[in-house]
């Protein structure tokens, strides 16, 4: 049978997983972000041949390739980590899940690597036009890098266009295009790209408001923030929309989830959104408490935005772990059974078919395609082990939420008195912008939280729960490689941090007049 | 015509053609490897900062594309031969995590050796950059070397992987056989570096460091034709690990002799690969010639082409288990579907593509040789 479980080596790696991801997204956002702002900038310059906006272009530039640097560094951890810790899942789904992998190597990494090369170093070598070519190629090779690593990521989350083979054990591609088109791929992709546009505006405004700030620098601080503010407002718009529509995915997909992120264990008709609260930490799943000790909640807005109708119902959690006939729900624990029989089945019927008894395999594999969509319960042992931690993932929504309602209003603030020419004098709103670059990447590491730790148990959405994922290596392994990378990656980001710091103390180069 | 071979080729075929895609990958991979050369030489082989300098901003116009190949043949791999990925990195553990070390530490050296407050100062980045050119390329040919020598490990019926030595894949360092072929390797991308760094730079100004490069070249060859001789000898008499009629694993003595003989290509592009190789370094070392990389650069290419290819074709297990034989991973138990590797050969159509926009900005940016006045122009662009 599948090898039983070591949940501290698990518990190491799921926090090895986080803690990459957690400093690769440092990077990441930016580098989408940022890359179309520089080609912006480039484009003015190739436009009017300008010094002043080569100065500009050239000193975001400096900012990303400090930058880049360390989220390829990082980058590079994560993709090895499907083999290193987690290598069952990699062999059960590496049919499905290596190649859009590749596909990112081949399409969008060497077109980044290649242009990269020439965004930096092509100022004398090559024509302006091609030059500017470059860095536009720059921003689509990073772009393009994340529609095929969040096709890989929308996969866990609903894992379409596959089939389980019991000969091989595995789950194996039928359909590329459903894997490519996955709609949890399309919302993940235009909400990742447009909060990473609003992130990366937010690193422009944060330096700037400084430079106003010191009274340096002050037509570039100018300049940067108008263009800044414009597209940060315009983001915001689009993650706004983007994040209504990963939610109703997650809804239709993942309803355990969602039911974390709102911190809802009974389900209502006509549910409400919770505006403020706070999860009670004493609360049991089947108890009688509420979950939340503090709420303000919009009547009918959750059932609205989750089944697009206002009165619908939406299940909580423990409507989904003991199962409500009433709305047709299946509980967790019939889950098991059924997949427990799966399981069974399979190995009944690899047995036989090695004997070469047929008509014994044939009647397993009936039994086991009868039941294989339960597959990954089978491996669970209570039904409780299928809720996600609640408090980490209602949290971090909230917190993504409220954020995304404030950085609309602080680019708002910024246009306004832009437009009005006293920016200089609201020294609040601009001490209050250095610090947005921060509030940015709190909005973006909590909206992964949400995806990832909201979807726990599950590697694979409902079919392989992480602690089959794994490799078979023992807890202190894992725990080194721990804190290797952390020790690693830590050291880098503080010289990443104080590179960075100096060369905006350094700032742009001033035309002299 | 092509679309038609892609949708009626049967599975043997596509996994044939995904080793060979693997293949070339892999060796592409060995050849950009001057990289890794070219950074061990920064220091001995150069002697001031400004030689130095010269080293690193030369091949940090390059270090990326290696990087992103080597990403590339991990992420192929994964695509075409799942088994092997699961089992090789899930398996032989510390070896894949030092190599990764490595790498990460190389990519953030280029962009913060010499950047101001770096915290760390240029000479932790430049043994950085050294620690990636020895010990991630020694490490990557002894990893290869498990191709021919085999690994611990063993396979449930699940297909998960349990790896019998403690030491997870470091004990294939303890081979006298894949530390020769991991040395070989050290030495043939420092040979191949220095060539890179001759054609690349323009050394006026510095004329004597060219010379220190050109000998340089030499000597690295030399150094590394003990390694490889010893290598060759090893295995063409080895026990190898031949694909029996019914799919079992057997040992077959001579085996690799064998696939040279069985598969002229294989033994064809071994002499063709050695002798361009050592054209390369015979015109860097005796005449004035820059192009010598280009020489041995394919010449790598080609021997690269011949050990994996040694590995994987003819009825070979390309990732043998000494343990269990029959746990052993062949291109056929190990690969994808017929269907993935359809949709995969249909995204390989753009390789071309790719390789002919990289080439053209090489040949773009390299038409312009770098400089030390170009190290001192403020005006040049970024520098590292
Ligand atoms: C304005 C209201 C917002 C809503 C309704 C919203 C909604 C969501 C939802 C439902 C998810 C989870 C998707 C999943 O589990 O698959 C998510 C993920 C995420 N969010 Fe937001 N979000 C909002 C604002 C923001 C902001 C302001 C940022 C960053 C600046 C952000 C960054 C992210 C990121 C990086 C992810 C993870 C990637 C993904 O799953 O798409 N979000 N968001």
């Amino acid at each position: 049978m599948i090898e039983n479980f070591d949940l501290t080596m698990v518990n190491w790696a799921r926090a090895q997983f986080a803690l990459t991801a957690l400093y690769h997204w440092i990077f990441v956002p930016l580098t989408l972000g940022i890359t179309w702002i520089i080609a912006f900038y480039h484009t003015i310059y190739y436009r009017t041949g300008s010094e002043e906006w080569k100065n500009l272009t050239r000193f975001w530039m400096t900012l990303f390739g400090i930058n880049f640097a360390i989220g390829v560094a990082t980058g590079i951890i994560l993709e090895f980590e499907f083999g290193t810790n987690w290598s069952n899942y990699s062999w059960m789904v590496g049919d499905i899940f290596g190649a859009p992998l590749a596909i990112e190597g081949i399409f969008a990494f060497f077109l980044e690597a290649t242009f990269f090369a020439v965004m930096f170093f092509g100022w004398n070598r090559v024509s302006k036009k091609f030059h500017l070519f470059s860095t536009w190629m720059v921003a689509i090779g990073s772009n393009l890098s994340a529609v095929w690593i969040l096709v890989a990521n929308a996969w866990m989350q609903r894992p379409v266009g596959q089939v389980f083979n019991p000969d091989s054990a595995r789950f194996e591609m039928n359909n590329f295009a459903e894997v490519v088109f996955n709609p949890i791929a399309v919302s993940k992709f235009t909400h990742t790209t447009s909060s990473s546009m609003l992130f990366a505006s937010l690193f422009i405004i944060s330096i700037s408001s400084w430079y106003l700030l010191k009274g340096r620098h002050e037509k570039m601080a100018r300049r940067s923030i108008m263009v800044a503010a414009v597209f940060g407002l315009v983001s915001s718009a689009f993650v706004g929309f983007t994040g209504d529509e990963a939610a109703y995915e997650v809804a239709q997909h993942q309803p355990m989830k969602l039911a974390a992120m709102e911190g809802l264990y009974k389900g209502e008709e006509g549910a409400g959104i919770v505006l403020m609260g706070m999860v009670d930490s004493d609360k049991k799943i089947g108890d009688d408490q509420d979950g939340l000790s503090f709420k303000i909640k919009i009547p009918g807005i959750l059932s609205l935005l989750a089944n697009r109708s206002s009165g619908s119902f939406v299940p909580g959690i423990e409507d989904l772990v003991y199962g409500n006939p009433d709305h047709k729900i299946m509980g967790v624990d019939d889950k098991i059974v059924k997949g427990k029989i799966a399981l069974t089945q399979l190995d009944a019927y690899k047995k036989a078919s090695k004997n070469g008894d047929t008509a014994a395999a044939t009647a397993a594999l009936t039994m086991f395609q009868a039941n294989k969509e339960y597959l990954g319960y089978g491996f669970l042992t209570k039904p409780e082990e299928a809720v996600p931690p609640v408090g980490l993932t209602f949290n971090a929504f909230h917190l993504m939420v409220a954020l995304g309602t404030v950085f609309p209003l602080v680019f708002l603030a910024f246009l306004y008195f832009s437009w009005k020419d006293t920016l200089k004098e609201q020294k609040w709103l601009l001490k209050g912008g250095t610090v947005m670059v921060f509030l940015g990447l709190f909005a973006h590491w909590s909206g992964w939280i949400v995806a990832e730790v909201g979807r726990q148990p599950w590697a694979i959405q409902d079919l392989l729960p992480v602690t089959v994922a794994r490799t078979n290596l023992t807890a202190g392994t894992v725990a080194t490689t721990f804190f290797m990378f952390l020790i690693l990656f830590t050291l880098l980001l503080i010289a990443e941090v104080s590179i960075m710091l100096r060369q905006i103390n350094i700032g742009p180069k001033e035309v002299s007049e | 015509m092509i679309a038609y071979w892609i949708q009626t080729a049967s599975h043997a075929q596509l996994q044939g053609l995904w080793w060979f895609l693997c293949s070339v990958l892999g060796s592409l991979l060995l050849f950009l490897f001057f990289v890794q050369g070219g950074q061990t030489l920064m220091a001995r082989v150069a002697k001031t900062a400004e030689e130095r300098s010269l080293i690193a901003n030369s091949l940090g116009r390059k270090w990326e594309l290696t990087f992103t190949t080597l990403v590339t043949f991990g992420g192929a791999l994964f695509a075409a031969f799942p088994k092997f990925y699961a089992t090789s990195f899930g398996g032989a553990y510390w070896v894949w995590v030092l190599i990764l070390f490595t790498f990460i530490i190389q990519a953030v050296s280029y962009e913060y050796r010499s950047k101001p407050a770096n915290v760390l100062g240029t000479k932790t980045f430049d043994t950085f950059l050294l620690i990636n050119g020895v010990v991630g390329v020694l490490l990557i040919g002894t990893a290869v070397g498990t191709f021919f020598t085999g690994s611990n490990f063993t396979l449930s019926s699940y297909n998960f992987v349990t790896w019998t030595s403690s030491l997870r894949g470091l004990e294939a360092a303890f081979s006298l056989f894949n530390l020769s072929l991991g040395l070989f390797l050290v030495f043939n991308s420092r040979a191949l570096g220095a060539m890179y760094l001759i054609n690349n730079i323009d050394f006026k100004g510095v004329e004597e460091f060219e010379e220190r490069l050109r000998t340089s070249t030499l000597k690295n060859f030399l150094w590394s034709l003990p390694f490889l001789a010893w290598f060759l000898l090893q295995i063409l008499p080895m026990d190898g690990f031949a694909i029996g009629e019914n799919g079992e694993i057997y040992r077959q003595t001579w085996k690799y002799l064998f696939n040279l003989v069985e598969v002229p290509a294989l033994a064809l592009s071994l002499v063709a690969g050695l002798i361009l190789v050592i054209t390369g370094v015979v015109l860097t070392a005796k005449t004035e010639a820059k192009c010598g990389i280009w020489s041995s650069g394919l010449g790598t290419v080609l021997v690269g082409l011949t050990v994996f290819g040694l590995a994987g074709f003819n009825n070979t297990a390309f990732y043998p288990s000494k343990v269990d034989l029959q746990s052993s991973l062949t291109i056929y138990n190990a690969s994808s579907t017929v269907y993935t590797l359809q949709v995969m050969t249909w995204v390989a159509l753009a390789i071309p593509c790719v390789l002919a926009y990289v080439a053209y900005v090489w040949w773009l940016m390299d038409s312009k040789k770098m400089s030390v006045a170009e190290l001192s122009n403020p005006d040049a662009g970024h520098m590292y």
